[in-house]
């Protein structure tokens, strides 16, 4: 593998050769830079071609000058991520030395190569390449994968430490050196106060990238890493209205500077934060809104969010506020409501390619941040310099902290312990935004400007490798309390709502306006406004997030039970697989559109009272299973399909792949869905009926259902089924379909109330179900359509429930399947697991 | 209100409640005039009614319950030191404070937190969590989205999540067990303002 990156790069450097000493007068030329002599290149080029007489026709040519740019951009990615696999393979190594340090070595590794072919730098960091197209998906990445809750529960202090910690680190950093300067610790350099506090200010910043990269590898609890990550990303207003004020003082010289000046730069500071805060916000809700009517246009629906994501950051750069807050709150803003208004897939794509884009450019930043050092021409050493600028960055940034923290931990609630504050001291790491910013600096203004990239150079590849490698060993040796990987369960989550209403009350009754009493009135507004105005209707339903956290386990819980079933090829597996289909499906149905609508006709239909929904829809996945499959179809069919597919039509399967730009293509085709289901119905449903019990048309089987029902509820089983009413419909409406066939079955299910697959049919001698042969069983299971067995509440009721569980908590029992024969065994003696809740008592309370 | 509360002589017993409680005389003071203010007719103590008047109680799912946990079983009213100790499980626990065998355990140490959050379930106070009780709280926190049958599931995931002697209930220890990833501290304080 070395060899072969050795090889590209080899490749690489062979054809860099010629437009490196072509653009050899501009120091530091950059892919960005290449694109304007490239271009011109190409255009000369262009008319040389054009120019050039054809004496035969050319089979192939020579075009590398038309290629070039785009062609070392791409190469440069490509040796860039192939030097990140090479790490990563080292898995030892990275264990001790995190990522950013290594790829920063490689850095050095690689600039040296070139600088031994070309004997000059050609490819280096420039801010360009690093601020517009580097740094902007890194952010995004930050904010949208920021935990909301987490950020604003601390925004208080993130602030503090952003705003004042910042300004503290830059005004001290520059003063003191200028201290040092006067005392004559640094020889004779040309540096005014000015421009020693421009310094300060370009260093002042922790990092959002450099901290990203370190502190995802040690897994520091969350409000120390929140307090971190916030802090980073949050000082870059300070730090570019730092930065273009001290600069401008600067181009002014000190005697120009005036009280009106200085108030005109903190105005600016708010203008430049909060208006690229609001900038990015604005963004935000258009992505939220955007996303409200892509419904049409599903595949380039993820896109969005990193076009307007850019197209933020690009406006705010152009009115001159800060970008980085800009796409920072672009992101935290829109991820919820984008998250929800979108596909499910859509939602994975953005996850997936926002990482891809940020994972990717992070590690381009750190290669070409060690490239960048191999160039004689930018150091310029002075010890005394660079060794105080190290020192006093670690010695203000600890004094820093630990003030701020002092001030914060007065009204904190959980205050900021001791051990945290050395490694929130300690992680304050410095990188590629410092140097980018270095480099911006005016050559013609500032003298010592070489001295000052170098010594951001060191400052950076000090805290980014030496902090960085320490910083694993410190946080264990401290004992840092770590971040704790926990598998999610509901009672947690179940808990943790329960704590937030509890405090919410407990300030209401106490008479406080806290931080849950603000939290709340957010939450109701936010709700009530804000969800409506930028999620669609049928996203606004599934909000609960205890009962999607719910859902995610089930759905866990199920993908277990079928790898588990898989891995031990055994019937049992096969015999359940429907379960599966439908436990997701029933999900989504349950999930859907369909049920306010469907809620609100039943009531209707009962003539009761909304207030008591819960009551009227008491056995919904039956009712809401039947309604919403006619608004489901296309999913149905779907299932339907897979299910066939895999079963029963290996022999005639017709696989048409279709090639769309516009979608990824399941077989969707209607009638040819529709024909092999009523087929297989119909063939399957022959062999069922010899099998079972004789046959009746699907109507008066409704009726008989509805009798049946009322003699189940009276054993107190069903009770919550309320009338066969929406059989009926349901009969009439599918009659062609094929599924009214199975009318029957179900009756008898619900019977069993509880077991999940046909062969368990209690009208069959429970006993028996042990002998059902495994082709058999197949055909059961096959003769069943899956709108049918959703009905079998496979999920819901406890004893399935017990049984997905048990594959979990492995304490219940290690053999699952086992469980589930014995659980079949003794059925009949089991007394009915859960006790019927006195749900109208219950309600009448 | 103000000048009749305005120093600590007027709360009964107050030196004692705020060495049981850890509130300082400000809060105390803080919280007697909430008190009064709550307490409309002047009886002394609280009633049910008093508490749902609090008008933002009227919109959180769980207020009923909450109200409920500050009267101890059987009882109609309660009076200002029960009201305070209530109160006194959400004060943020301090570190340095290092209490005595002897002592009870504060009500804001974690345990005196869970052991609150507990009983908000245990309605009929039994030591444990039935999952009829666990059912009334899920059905409070999440009313109109889902329906009976899938609140039912929930509780039942829920006790089998929690529940390791397999009672099909939830202990005490089985729901401190359950949590202890959680930070009660953090989640089970709020900011009493002076």
């Amino acid at each position: 593998m070395a060899a072969a990156a050795a090889l590209l790069l080899c490749a690489l450097l062979i054809f860099s050769g010629g437009p490196a000493r072509a653009s050899e007068e501009t120091s530091e030329a950059s892919p960005a830079e290449h694109e304007v002599s490239g271009a011109g290149n190409e255009t000369e080029g262009g008319s040389a071609h054009g120019e050039a007489v054809i004496t035969t026709l050319p089979i192939v040519s020579w075009k590398w000058e038309e290629v070039e740019v785009p062609y070392l951009v791409a190469l440069w990615i490509l040796v860039c991520w192939l030097c990140k696999l090479l790490i990563e393979a080292n898995h030892h190594v990275t264990e001790y030395i995190p990522e950013s340090a290594l790829l920063i070595c490689c850095g050095f590794i690689l600039g040296g190569m070139i600088w031994g072919a070309d004997k000059v730098q050609t490819f280096t960091l420039t801010p360009r390449v690093f601020f517009f197209y580097l740094l902007p998906q890194i952010i995004l990445d930050a904010g949208y994968s920021m935990p909301n809750k987490l950020f604003f529960t601390n925004l208080g202090g993130i602030l503090v430490y952003a705003i004042i910690g910042t300004c503290w680190n830059a005004a001290s950093l520059g003063l003191s050196l200028w201290g040092c300067h006067k005392g004559g610790a640094m020889g004779d350099i040309e540096i005014g106060l000015l421009q020693y506090l421009l310094f300060g200010s370009l260093l002042a910043a922790v990092d959002p990238v450099a901290v990203l990269a370190v502190f995802e590898q040690v897994h520091v609890n969350e409000v120390l890493f929140i307090m971190v990550f916030g802090e980073s990303l949050l000082n870059d207003g300070v730090t570019v209205v730092l930065f273009n004020v001290f600069d401008a003082f600067v181009t002014l010289g000190g005697a120009k500077i005036n009280a009106a000046e200085i108030v005109k730069g903190i105005i600016s500071f708010f203008v430049v934060a909060f208006g690229g805060s609001l900038l990015g916000f604005v963004f935000g809700l258009l992505i939220s809104l955007l996303t409200r009517c892509t419904k049409k246009i599903q595949i380039i629906e993820p896109g969005f969010i990193f076009v307007l994501g850019y197209l933020a950051y690009l406006t705010a750069e152009m009115l001159s506020l800060s970008a980085i807050l800009s796409i920072t709150f672009c992101g935290i803003c829109c991820q919820k409501y984008m998250n929800s208004n979108m596909d499910e897939s859509s939602v994975q794509t953005v996850k997936y390619a926002i990482k891809v884009f940020a994972n990717g450019s992070e590690t381009m930043i750190f290669v070409f941040l060690g490239i960048s050092a191999i160039d004689k021409t930018i150091w310029v050493w002075n010890t005394g310099f660079i060794l105080l600028t190290l020192l006093f960055i670690m010695v203000y940034r600890i004094m820093g902290v630990f003030f701020l923290t002092w001030i914060l931990n007065r009204t904190r609630l959980v205050p900021i312990e001791f051990i945290d504050q050395i490694i929130m001291s300690y992680g304050g790491l410095r990188g590629a935004v410092a140097y980018g910013l270095a480099v911006m600096l005016d050559e013609t203004k500032i003298k010592e400007k070489n001295l000052m990239i170098s010594t951001t150079l060191i400052v950076v590849y000090f805290t980014v490798i030496f902090q960085g490698v320490t910083l694993k060993p410190l946080v264990q040796w401290l004992k840092v309390k770590r971040a704790s990987h926990s598998e999610l369960t509901l009672i947690e989550k179940l808990q943790n709502r329960a704590f937030e209403h509890t405090l919410v009350a407990i300030e209401d009754i106490s008479g406080q306006i806290g931080h849950n009493y603000m939290r709340d009135k957010w939450n109701k507004f936010e709700e009530k406004y804000m969800s409506w105005f930028l999620m669609k209707p049928s996203a606004r339903k599934k909000q609960d997030r205890l009962f999607n956290a719910f859902h995610q386990l089930n759905l866990k819980d199920a993908m277990n039970y079928v790898d588990e079933g898989e891995r031990r090829g055994s019937l049992e597996f096969i015999r359940n697989e429907g379960a599966f289909i439908d436990f997701k499906k029933k999900f989504d149905d349950e999930m859907s559109e369909a049920m306010p609508d469907i809620m609100a006709d039943m009531s209707d239909d009962h003539g009761r009272a909304p207030p008591k929904r819960r009551d009227t829809v008491p056995s919904v996945s039956l009712e809401l299973h039947e309604q919403s499959m006619r608004g489901n179809r296309a999913a149905e069919d779907f299932n339907s399909h897979h299910l066939l597919q895999q079963h029963l039509y290996k022999g005639r399967k017709q696989h048409r792949h279709r090639y769309s730009r516009s979608h990824f293509d399941i077989n969707k085709d209607e009638n040819e869905v529709q024909e092999i289901f009523q087929r297989t119905m119909k063939s399957r449903l022959e062999s069922f009926k010899s099998g079972k019990m004789g046959v009746a048309p699907p109507k008066t089987i409704t009726k008989h259902t509805k009798k049946e029902q009322q003699s189940k509820m009276l054993n107190g089983k069903n009770r919550s089924y309320l009338s066969g009413d929406e059989d009926f419909e349901f009969s009439e409406g599918d009659s062609a379909s094929g599924y009214d066939a199975s009318f029957p079955t179900r009756v008898a299910y619900r019977a069993g109330d509880g077991i999940e697959n046909p062969a368990f049919m209690p009208d069959v001698d429970p006993s028996s179900t042990m002998h059902i042969p495994p082709w058999l069983a197949d055909v059961e299971l096959d003769s069943v359509a899956p709108s049918q067995r959703a009905q079998v509440r496979l999920p819901w009721t406890p004893g399935d429930l017990r049984r997905l569980s048990s594959l979990r908590t492995s304490v219940r029992s290690s053999d699952s399947f086992q469980l589930t024969d014995d659980r079949q065994g003794d059925r009949d003696e089991l007394p009915p697991p859960p006790p019927p809740p006195p749900r109208r008592d219950g309600d009448s309370v | 209100m103000g000048s009749s509360s305005s120093n600590l002589n007027t709360i009964p017993n107050s030196q004692e409640l705020m060495q049981e409680t850890g509130f300082s005389a400000a809060h105390l003071l803080r919280l007697y005039e909430r008190f009064e203010f709550l307490d409309k007719d002047n009886k002394g103590h609280l009633r049910p009614e008093d508490f749902e008047a609090v008008q933002e109680l009227s919109t959180n799912p769980i207020g009923d319950i909450i109200i409920g946990s500050f009267f101890s079983p059987g009882q109609e009213t309660v009076d200002f030191p029960s009201f305070v100790r209530i109160l006194a499980h959400f004060r943020p626990a301090e570190k340095n404070r290092t209490r005595d065998g002897a002592q009870p355990e504060p009500a804001n140490s974690s345990t005196g937190k869970l052991k609150f959050a507990f009983q908000l379930y245990d309605r009929d106070r039994d030591g444990k969590i039935s999952r009829e009780e666990l059912l009334q709280v899920l059905r409070a926190m999440l009313e109109m989205q889902v329906t009976e049958e899938q609140l039912e599931s929930m509780a039942e995931r829920a006790i089998q999540e929690a529940d390791l002697d397999e009672d099909d209930a939830i202990s005490f220890d089985e729901f401190k067990k359950s949590l202890e990833k959680v930070n009660i501290d953090h989640k089970m304080s709020i900011h009493f303002m002076k």
